[in-house]
C-alpha cells in the first residue's frame, strides 16, 4: 500500500528535473523533450488525485492533454525544422534574434 | 507487491529523467524520454488508469517520441557544442527550480496525513466509463480538440514545408 | 424711498469700463467720450438724488445682494451700507471725480489711448465706489486692491516708457506691503469676532465698554499699515511721487482725491477700534505729523511742478492722519473733502499750464504765465491760498481746525500742534515758491531750454513745435471743471465754520453719528431712513471749545501762513538770486533735502537688493534650477536607470527567459502557499 503522497512526490521530482533540463540543455529539441517531461509529471499528478478523491475528472484531464500535447509537439517540431532551415543551427543560444 | 513496482518503476522514472538531462546526443536523450513515458504507463496502471496507461503508451511513447526521434534524425542533430549562454539561467533558474521541488515535497509531506493509500484495484476506471463521460458530458470539447488536432496537422504541414 | 439702489452706483462705471474697455479701440472718439462722462455722470446724479432726499440717518442703511462667503461660522456677502460717512465719501468721489472725466476730455483729447484712459478711469471709479460703500472689511478690500490696480495701470499708461511702468509697478508693490497689514488684521478680526461686517465688530465692540487696547491695538495698529501703504505715509511714501508718471488728471483724481485718502477713510470708519486703544491712536498722530513735516520739507526744494504737488499731498495726508490720531475724525474727514477740492483744482491747473507749455513740466522753465492764462492762473490761486490756509477759504478751516483739535487733545497733541504748525509754514512757503514760479517773472523757457539741450524726461504729450508754439490758454472742457472746483474752494469752508470761531460747524454735526463714540447703537436697518430733523444729539468728540483759545489759535496759524507767503515772494519774486547763494551757503543740508533724504536709495539697498539677491540666486538658481528642476530630472534618470536595467531581462535568450519564469514561478508558488494572496488559502 502506497501512500498517494509518493506519487504527488515522485511527479515533483520529474518536474524538477524536466526544468532543470529546460534550462541547462542546449539543443532545441532536447528542451522541446524536457517541456514534454513536464507535462507528463503533471499527468502523473492528476491521476494520483483521481485516485485520492475517486472522480474520473482528473483522468479526463489528462486525457486531454495528452491530446494538447500531440498537437503541440507536432507544430512545435515544424517550427524547429523551419528554424533549422533558416538558422542552420540547432543551438538555442544562437537563435536570439528577438532580443532588445 | 506495490510497493516493489512503484519503488521499481517510479525509480526508472527517475533514471530516465536524469539521463535525459545528462545525456549530450539529443537521441539519447530521447530514447531515455521513451523509457520515462513507458514507467509512467506503469504507474498509470497502479493508479487506476486503464484507458490512460494504454494511451501513454500509444500516444505518447509510441507517437511523440517516434516524431520527435524523426526530426532528429531528419536534422542530423549531432552532440551538443558548449556555448555561451547566459548566466542569468543557471543564477537564478536553478533556485528556482530547487526551490519549487523543496516546496512541493514541503507541501505533500506535511499533508501526507491528509492522502490516503492506494490500495491497487479499489478504484479503476473503465474504458467505458471514461468514453460515457466524454461523449456524453464533454462533447463539445471533445470535437472542439479533434479540430485542434486538424489545424496542428495544417500547420505542421505548412511550417516544415521546403521553400519553393 | 425704501430702496435706493446703491448697488446701482458701482455698476455704472464698470459697465462703461467694460464697454470702453472691448469696443473701444473701434469707437470714434465722441462715442468713447459720452460712454465715459455717462458713466462718471450717472452715480454722481443718484448719489445728489440720495443727498437730496436724505433726511437724517441714525442707523447706517444697509442693502444686502447675496451671501458671497459661507465657511462654517463665517458668512460675508456683498452688502452695501450707506450712512453719513459714506456719503461725504461718495459725494467728493463722484462730484469730483465727475469733473475730473470732463476735464479729460480736453486734456487727453490727442492721445493714443484716449479710450483706454477712460475705460481705465472707469475701473476706478467702479473700485473707489465699492470700497466706499461697502459694509465689511472683505468688500472693502476688494475696492482697496482694485483701486490699487486702478492706479497701476493709469500711472503707467504710457507704458511705452520704462520710468512709466516702473512708476506703476513701484505703487503697486508699496501699496501691496500695506495690504499684508489690512489681510492680517481681517484674519484678527475673523478670528476674535467671527465676522467682517462693519455693524457686527463695531456693534460687538461697542456693546463691550470693557474692551481697551490687547487685540484692538494689533487690529488698530495693522489697518494702519495699511492705511500707510494706501495713504502713502512713512514709511510707504515713495511711490506717489513717483506716481506722477501718469497724466495728470490721474494724479487728480487719483493720487490727491481720492484713492489716496482710502486710508484715512478706513480709520474714520474703523474709528471705535482706534477710539478703545491710545497706542494706536498715538501711532496714527505721529505718523501723520512726521510725515507732514517730512514731506513738506521735501516739497520745498523739488523743481518739477508735479512732484511739489506729489510731496503736498503726502502732506497734507498727514494732516488728516493727524486729525484722526487726536480722535478729531470728522475734522480729518473735513480736510479729507477740502483737500480733494483744492489739491485736485492744484494738479489741474498745473495740467492745464502742461498743455500749455506743450509738455514742460520743470518750473526752471516756467515763468511770466499770469497774463496768457489768465483763467488758470486766477482758479489756481485760489486753491493755493487755500491750501496754504489763509481764511477765509476752507483750506484754512480744515487745517486749522486739527491743528486745534491737537491742541487741546494732550500733552503729545500741543507738540503735534507745534509741528503742524511748523509745516503749515512750510506749505505756505513752496505754495507760493510754485506760484511765483510758474506765473511770475519774465518767461525763462527759452533761456532754460537753451541751458538744457538734452530731451525733457517727463515730456508726455506729442510735443507740437516748440519754438514756433505760442503760449495760449487751454480748452473750454478743462476750464470749466477747474472754475467749480475753485468756487468750491472758497465757499466749502462755511460747511464747516467751526463754533469756536462763530460758525455752526455743520459737517462735524452732520458726520457725529458715523465717528462719534456715543454711536454705541449700531444696528443695521433695512427699512426707510429715519424721518425728522438732523439727529444732533450725539456731539463731538472733543470737548466744548474756549472761544478764546480757538481764535487765538486761528490768529497765530494765519500768521504763520503769511510768513510763508513772504518768504517765498522775497525770494522768488524780489530777490531771484537768494535761492542760489542759500543752495550754495547750505550745500549739505540742500543736497540731503534735494535728494529726498536718500531714502529711495537706503531701501533700495536694505530691501530691493537682498529680494534680488534672494530671488536670483538662491530661488532662480539654486531652488528653481537645482531642487525643482534637479528632482524632474532625477525622476527622470531614475526611471531610465531602472528601465536600462530592467530592459536586460530581454535578451534574446531562451535559456534566460527560462531561468526568470522558473524563478517568478517558484516565487509565485510560494507567495500563494503561504497565504500572501487572499484569494487562495490551502492552509
Amino acid at each position: 500500500m502506497v501512500p498517494i503522497s509518493w506519487y504527488l512526490i515522485l511527479s515533483a521530482i520529474l518536474f524538477s528535473i524536466g526544468v532543470a533540463a529546460f534550462l541547462i540543455k542546449r539543443n532545441i529539441i532536447t528542451v522541446f523533450m524536457s517541456i514534454e517531461l513536464m507535462l507528463n509529471a503533471v499527468n502523473l499528478t492528476f491521476v494520483a488525485f483521481a485516485q485520492q478523491w475517486h472522480v474520473i475528472s482528473g483522468q479526463i484531464f489528462v486525457f486531454f492533454v495528452m491530446v494538447v500535447a500531440a498537437a503541440e509537439s507536432a507544430v512545435g517540431l515544424a517550427i524547429i525544422i523551419a528554424v533549422f532551415r533558416a538558422r542552420s543551427t540547432l543551438n538555442v543560444d544562437q537563435v536570439d534574434v528577438m532580443k532588445l | 507487491m506495490h510497493l516493489a513496482l512503484f519503488l521499481v518503476f517510479g525509480g526508472l522514472c527517475v533514471a530516465g529523467a536524469l539521463n535525459l538531462l545528462l545525456q549530450s546526443h539529443p537521441i539519447n536523450s530521447s530514447l531515455s524520454l521513451v523509457v520515462v513515458m513507458s514507467s509512467l504507463a506503469v504507474l498509470y496502471l497502479l493508479l487506476g488508469a486503464e484507458f490512460l496507461a494504454a494511451a501513454q503508451v500509444i500516444v505518447y511513447a509510441g507517437a511523440i517520441m517516434v516524431l520527435f526521434t524523426f526530426v532528429i534524425m531528419l536534422l542530423n542533430a549531432g552532440r551538443e557544442e558548449r556555448t555561451r549562454g547566459s548566466k542569468m539561467a543557471y543564477a537564478i533558474g536553478f533556485p528556482g527550480a530547487a526551490v519549487l521541488l523543496c516546496l512541493l515535497a514541503y507541501i505533500f509531506i506535511s499533508h501526507s496525513g491528509d492522502f490516503a493509500r492506494v490500495h491497487v484495484g479499489e478504484y479503476v476506471v473503465s474504458t467505458a466509463a471514461l468514453s460515457g463521460v466524454l461523449f456524453r458530458d464533454l462533447l463539445l470539447p471533445f470535437e472542439v480538440t479533434s479540430i485542434l488536432i486538424l489545424i496542428a496537422i495544417l500547420g505542421a504541414v505548412a511550417l516544415a514545408r521546403k521553400e519553393h | 424711498m425704501t430702496d435706493l439702489h446703491l448697488w446701482l452706483i458701482p455698476l455704472v462705471p464698470v459697465a462703461g469700463f467694460l464697454v470702453n474697455g472691448l469696443f473701444g479701440r473701434r469707437f470714434p472718439k465722441a462715442l468713447v467720450t459720452a460712454v465715459a462722462i455717462v458713466a462718471a455722470a450717472v452715480p454722481m446724479l443718484q448719489v445728489a438724488s440720495i443727498v437730496y432726499r436724505f433726511s437724517s440717518l441714525t442707523r447706517p442703511f444697509i442693502e444686502s445682494h447675496g451671501t458671497w462667503i459661507a465657511a462654517g461660522a463665517f458668512h460675508a456677502s456683498f452688502a452695501f451700507q450707506l450712512d453719513q460717512l459714506s456719503m461725504v465719501m461718495l459725494c467728493v468721489v463722484t462730484g469730483v471725480g465727475f469733473l475730473i472725466h470732463v476735464y479729460s476730455i480736453g486734456y487727453m483729447g490727442e492721445e493714443e489711448g484716449y479710450w483706454r484712459f477712460f475705460a481705465y478711469m472707469n475701473l476706478f471709479l467702479f473700485f473707489m465706489l465699492t470700497l466706499v460703500l461697502s459694509a465689511n472689511f472683505l468688500l472693502m478690500f476688494v475696492g482697496w486692491e482694485g483701486v490699487g490696480l486702478a492706479s497701476y495701470l493709469l500711472i503707467g499708461f504710457y507704458y511705452t516708457r520704462d520710468s512709466a511702468s516702473n512708476a506703476g509697478k513701484k505703487a503697486f508693490l508699496y501699496n501691496r506691503v500695506g495690504d499684508v497689514g489690512f489681510l492680517l488684521a481681517m484674519f484678527l478680526l475673523i478670528a476674535h469676532f467671527g465676522t467682517l461686517n462693519f455693524s457686527d465688530v463695531f456693534g460687538a465692540i461697542g456693546s463691550n465698554p470693557a474692551m481697551h487696547g490687547g487685540i484692538l491695538t494689533a487690529i488698530g495698529l495693522l489697518l494702519l499699515l495699511g492705511a500707510v501703504g494706501k495713504s502713502a505715509q512713512i514709511p510707504l511714501y515713495v511711490w506717489l511721487p513717483d506716481a506722477m508718471e501718469g497724466p495728470t488728471p490721474v494724479s487728480a483724481l487719483i493720487h490727491a482725491a481720492t484713492m489716496v485718502t482710502a486710508g484715512v477713510y478706513m480709520i474714520a470708519r474703523a474709528h471705535i477700534i482706534y477710539d478703545r486703544s491710545a497706542i494706536a491712536l498715538l501711532t496714527v498722530a505721529s505718523i501723520g505729523t512726521a510725515t507732514a513735516l517730512l514731506a513738506a520739507t521735501m516739497g520745498m526744494m523739488q523743481n518739477d511742478i508735479k512732484r511739489v504737488l506729489a510731496y503736498s499731498t503726502v502732506s497734507q495726508l498727514g494732516y488728516m492722519f493727524l486729525g484722526c490720531g487726536v480722535a478729531a475724525y470728522s475734522a480729518g474727514v473735513f480736510h479729507l473733502v477740502t483737500h480733494a477740492f483744492f489739491k485736485a483744482l492744484l494738479f489741474l491747473a498745473a495740467g492745464s499750464v502742461i498743455h500749455t507749455l506743450g509738455g514742460e513740466q520743470d518750473m526752471r522753465a516756467m515763468g511770466g504765465l499770469r497774463t496768457k492764462i489768465p483763467v488758470t492762473f486766477w482758479t489756481m490761486t485760489a486753491a493755493v491760498f487755500a491750501i496754504s490756509g489763509f481764511p477765509p477759504l476752507c483750506g484754512f478751516v480744515s487745517k486749522d481746525e486739527i491743528l486745534y483739535q491737537a491742541f487741546v487733545h494732550s500733552e503729545a497733541g500741543k507738540v503735534f500742534w507745534a509741528v503742524g504748525l511748523l509745516t503749515a509754514g512750510l506749505t505756505s512757503f513752496y505754495m507760493f515758491r510754485l506760484w511765483y514760479m510758474t506765473f511770475f517773472g519774465e518767461s525763462r523757457a527759452v533761456a532754460y531750454e537753451e541751458a538744457a539741450v538734452h530731451a525733457r524726461h517727463d515730456t508726455k504729450l506729442t510735443l507740437e513745435a516748440e519754438h514756433a508754439h505760442h503760449v495760449h490758454e487751454s480748452p473750454k472742457s478743462m476750464l470749466v471743471p477747474m472754475t467749480i472746483l475753485a468756487i468750491l474752494c472758497v465757499i466749502a469752508g462755511g460747511l464747516g465754520w467751526p463754533e469756536g470761531l462763530g460758525g455752526t460747524n455743520w459737517f462735524s454735526h452732520f458726520l457725529a453719528p458715523a465717528v462719534s463714540g456715543a454711536h454705541l447703537q449700531y444696528e443695521p436697518v433695512r427699512v426707510a431712513l429715519a424721518t425728522g430733523g438732523i439727529g444732533a444729539s450725539a456731539t463731538n468728540q472733543a470737548p466744548a471749545p474756549a472761544n478764546n483759545l480757538e481764535i487765538i489759535l486761528a490768529i497765530v496759524s494765519t500768521l504763520v501762513a503769511l510768513s510763508g507767503w513772504c518768504a517765498a515772494h522775497l525770494m522768488y519774486y524780489k530777490r531771484r538770486d537768494l535761492p542760489a547763494r542759500l543752495t550754495a551757503r547750505f550745500h549739505a543740508i540742500y543736497s540731503l533735502v534735494f535728494n529726498k533724504y536718500w531714502v529711495d536709495e537706503i531701501y533700495g539697498a536694505l530691501v530691493v537688493a537682498p529680494v534680488l539677491f534672494i530671488a536670483r540666486w538662491v530661488l532662480a538658481a539654486l531652488v528653481d534650477r537645482g531642487v525643482i528642476d534637479g528632482g524632474g530630472l532625477l525622476a527622470g534618470c531614475t526611471a531610465q536607470g531602472f528601465g536600462s536595467l530592467a530592459a536586460r531581462i530581454q535578451s534574446g535568450n531562451i535559456r534566460s527567459y527560462a531561468g526568470w519564469l522558473a524563478a517568478f514561478a517558484a516565487l509565485l508558488l510560494v507567495a500563494v502557499y503561504f497565504g500572501w494572496t487572499t484569494h487562495f488559502g490551502i492552509r
